[in-house]
């Protein structure tokens, strides 16, 4: 019950934080140089939606029209320029699909590699294998994701050939996302996105579970006649498992942000890239959904990480102070 | 009992207690070691701390000096030797950073690139061999390999160096400009204008006639031609040499210019000799040029200098603004922390890209700030988040301890209380903060500038990640643009992240090896 009203509170308190950055963001984008109209193929039509959208009201009320259209019909608005009189929502859900894919495939190779190479370097602790880990694990760390990027483009897709520099097209893949070809082309995206991850797991893995190795109750688990292996694994690697699983549930959210760099790189026409497209072509409505969007993200993994500790761990529970 | 006036006792009822006592404790002969010193001899023992400290330092004092030393400027860009490859003299003929390049050659390009020699070495029209070319300083072909097949044709590949393979060019001049051209060769004993080459005749192809470098006989493909126009093959070339194109008057006398209209006329110049005379050095870039010709060492330099310079200014304001912030969230705690925390809250709520690209609407697209000022904005506008939480919690630690009501029961105000008193326990904290958020900064403006949504773009400014992005067009073929930026970010990266986690070693040994 405490856990409930504790989850009511932080889904409040987020929703309202929801709303004051909306607010926020919606007033200065519409503050920009207003929109000129299109009147491209279907400039009744557009005129029509202009109105409804109350463009040429004040914000607020502009604001207000928004809102209304959210609650009501899910409708986050019409895109000018990116997609000529599209649904905003249908716009970023057609991006969808490849962001998370990717992100997806880069999950699936860096999270089991980067827990057991953790895990690895944890118990050869202080010997050269833990060394040689910390060591590669630190630079790979530190280097942003972009100059994976460059160096995969350059020796796997340029100078070896091996796999597509850009990612193909969807009518190149065979009209789907999930095709082999597809599939091959998303391997250096992935691969740039992955190094990072694997690291930054690896070495969280290994600080966690050195010290839950260190700790006294592993102690007492080898005294009362445990195998060093049986104790590693029931005792030591759950107690690690505690702040390792939230910020793997934060990742598995991050999967739908994706990384607006990688997919500037390898061409890839996801979220991030439509973004960026709204940004300079200055498409509003694009513009104030994706920052949503990408809000909403950021906002619900710093929620699901606060939560998964209380659930995981009962001492964090209750807002304890 | 008489009462005794306090404040006016008379000296002499005071007297010594101890004078000639002896006291048992020995005086520490060592100086007190303080927590600067302490946490100071702490780093000095983690030795990977130290060589990035020492990597931080050497790219500092190189983003200082460079542009001081370096003879290009910043907006210095000859379009002619654009992407260049890095060039240190030294290294010559080795292929590392001596402005080479591999190429596979063909027979016909063999030509080309070994007639810049032969051309060169034809100074006065009168003729020269192959091999007199092979011998000219400026001849591109550093390196020639045996031949190899490939899908049935035959290829060598050729260390060829970038800056010598320019070679000729047809430039338009003034005879005024002329004449001071020939003034300037005389005096200096260094030949820039070359023998014109006849661009009409049946013997240079029309698509060749402005490639200077074509001064032989060749075919409408490009192959050269004996007297008789006859293809010749690659030994007859090299044992015979490539036989001349130029422009002669009635007589058979060498020209070297062609008139072009009334006041300009066009004269073929060794483009090397030519950049000598306008510039007064030779073009070496140690690390190459980029795509518009700027010399990537100065521009390294500055983005560099930008980066930094952008990172120390947010990290001193985050650190000013999140430690007040977070010492009176703390230290008043109750409402004040509650209200507090929700401004974070919203404000770190907000996605950092979206912060930045609103200020750079707002602010500096409508010119109302410089870029760099918009972005520090965005940066100062959510970064001192996260000192702020530091000190808060620093705070929440030590206003309950002993020392502080003391303190406040000597009627200490509360300013006093937070800065003298708690504010040291944080310090170690805020230092190792203010440390880690510059790679930080550094990583998101040059993630930012690759995006475009900051414009470093310009001749007199330009940052990491505007070099990154403007060599990410070249990099199947020139990767040398994108490979520099790329490597001082990274160890920048690598470096402040070991310094920043050796400082908070030092700083809190109790949280040695815990990250974050």
């Amino acid at each position: 019950m405490y856990m409930f009203k504790y989850i009511m509170k932080r889904v409040g308190l987020m929703i309202l934080t929801f709303f004051i950055i909306m607010t926020i963001c919606f007033t200065l984008i519409k503050l920009l140089q207003p929109e000129a109209p299109m009147m491209g193929s279907q400039a009744q039509l557009e005129a029509a939606r202009r109105e409804a959208l109350g463009y040429n009201k004040p914000i607020m009320e502009q604001f207000g029209i928004y809102l209304r259209n959210i609650f009501t019909n899910w409708d986050w608005g019409t895109s000018w320029k990116i997609d000529y009189m599209a649904n905003v929502g249908d716009v970023i859900t057609r991006r969808l699909p490849p962001t998370v894919l990717i992100n997806v495939y880069s999950l699936v190779l860096s999270i089991p590699l980067g827990i057991l190479l953790g895990i690895f370097a944890a118990l050869k602790k202080n010997r050269w294998q833990d060394h040689l880990i910390s060591t590669l694990v630190m630079i790979f760390v530190s280097v942003p994701s972009y100059v994976y990027a460059f160096i995969v483009q350059y020796y796997l897709g340029f100078r070896l050939g091996w796999f597509p520099v850009i990612l193909s097209s969807l009518y190149d893949a065979g009209g789907s996302w999930t095709s082999a070809a597809m599939f091959k082309s998303m391997m250096l995206p992935m691969f740039a996105l992955s190094f990072g991850t694997i690291a930054g797991l690896a070495r969280f893995t290994r600080a966690e579970l050195t010290e839950a190795l260190t700790s006294e109750y592993m102690l007492l688990a080898r005294t009362k006649g445990l195998t060093k292996g049986q104790a590693t694994v029931r005792h030591a690697l759950r107690n690690a498992m505690v702040p390792i699983l939230p910020s793997i549930l934060s990742m598995i959210i991050g999967v739908f942000g994706g990384s607006m760099i990688i997919e500037t790189i390898f061409a890839v026409n996801g979220i991030g890239k439509l973004y960026i497209t709204s940004i300079g072509m200055l498409d509003y409505d694009v513009f104030v959904s994706t920052s949503m969007f990408y809000t909403i993200i950021s906002l619900a993994s710093t929620i699901i990480v606060d939560i998964s500790y209380g659930f995981l761990d009962p001492r964090i529970r209750m807002g304890a102070k | 009992m008489k009462k005794i006036d306090i404040n006016s006792i008379p000296k002499e009822k005071f007297e010594f207690a101890q004078l000639d006592a002896h006291l048992h404790d020995v005086k520490f002969e060592t100086k007190p070691v303080g927590y600067m010193l302490d946490a100071w001899r702490r780093f000095r023992k983690n030795k990977a701390s130290v060589i990035a400290a020492v990597i931080i330092i050497l790219i500092v004092v190189f983003a200082v000096v460079t542009p001081f030393v370096s003879k290009y400027h910043i907006n210095d860009a000859d379009g002619v030797y654009a992407k260049m490859r890095p060039k240190i003299e030294a290294f010559y003929g080795t292929g590392f950073l001596d402005g080479t390049n591999t190429r596979p050659l063909n027979d016909k390009y063999i030509a080309y690139l070994g007639g810049i020699g032969q051309g060169i070495a034809d100074k006065d029209g009168s003729g020269a061999t192959w091999a007199q070319g092979l011998e000219e300083k400026y001849q591109p072909i550093a390196k020639l390999s045996d031949p190899y097949k490939k899908q049935g044709k035959e290829y060598r590949d050729a260390l060829v160096d970038t800056y010598y393979s320019v070679g000729f060019k047809y430039i338009s001049v003034t005879r005024d400009e002329y004449a001071k051209i020939q003034a300037w060769q005389e005096e200096n004993g260094i030949q820039v204008i070359y023998p014109m080459v006849d661009t009409r005749s049946e013997w240079c192809d029309a698509s060749y006639a402005n490639d200077a470098n074509y001064w032989y006989r060749h075919s409408a493909n490009s192959t050269p031609l004996d007297e008789n126009g006859k293809k010749m093959t690659l030994e007859k070339f090299t044992t015979t040499g490539l036989v001349d194109n130029y422009l002669r008057d009635a007589d058979g006398n060498i020209l070297y210019f062609a008139a072009k209209d009334k006041s300009m006329i066009s004269v073929r110049v060794l483009y090397y000799n030519y950049y000598i005379y306008q510039n007064g050095y030779e073009p070496i870039h140690t690390l190459g040029t980029d795509a518009q010709g700027y010399d990537i060492l100065v521009r390294l330099a500055h983005g560099t200098r930008l980066s930094l310079i952008l990172a120390l200014c947010v990290s001193i304001i985050n650190l000013t603004l999140g430690a007040m912030y977070g010492a009176i969230e703390g230290y008043y705690g109750g409402w004040v922390d509650m209200l507090g925390e929700r401004v974070t809250d919203v404000l770190s709520g907000i996605p950092f890209i979206v912060v930045a690209t609103l200020f750079q609407l707002h602010l500096v697209n409508t010119g109302k700030v410089s870029t760099l000022v918009g972005l520090l904005f965005a940066f100062v506008l959510t970064g001192w988040i996260g000192t702020a939480y530091r000190v808060r919690t620093q705070f929440y630690r030590f206003k309950n301890q002993e020392y502080v009501l003391a303190a406040r029961t000597l009627g200490a105000h509360d300013g006093r209380i937070m800065f003298k008193h708690i504010f040291p326990n944080a310090l170690g904290t805020i230092i190792t903060t203010s440390v880690l958020v510059i790679p930080g900064v550094i990583l998101d403006e040059s993630v930012l500038s690759y995006l475009g949504v900051v414009n470093f773009n310009g001749q007199f400014i330009t940052s990491l990640g505007t070099m990154l992005s403007n060599g990410q067009g070249y990099l199947s073929t020139d990767p040398h643009i994108i490979l520099f930026p790329a490597l001082i970010i990274s160890l920048l990266m690598i470096s402040f992240n070991l310094f920043g986690n050796g400082l908070r070693d030092a700083f809190n040994p109790s949280l040695r090896g815990a990250d974050e």
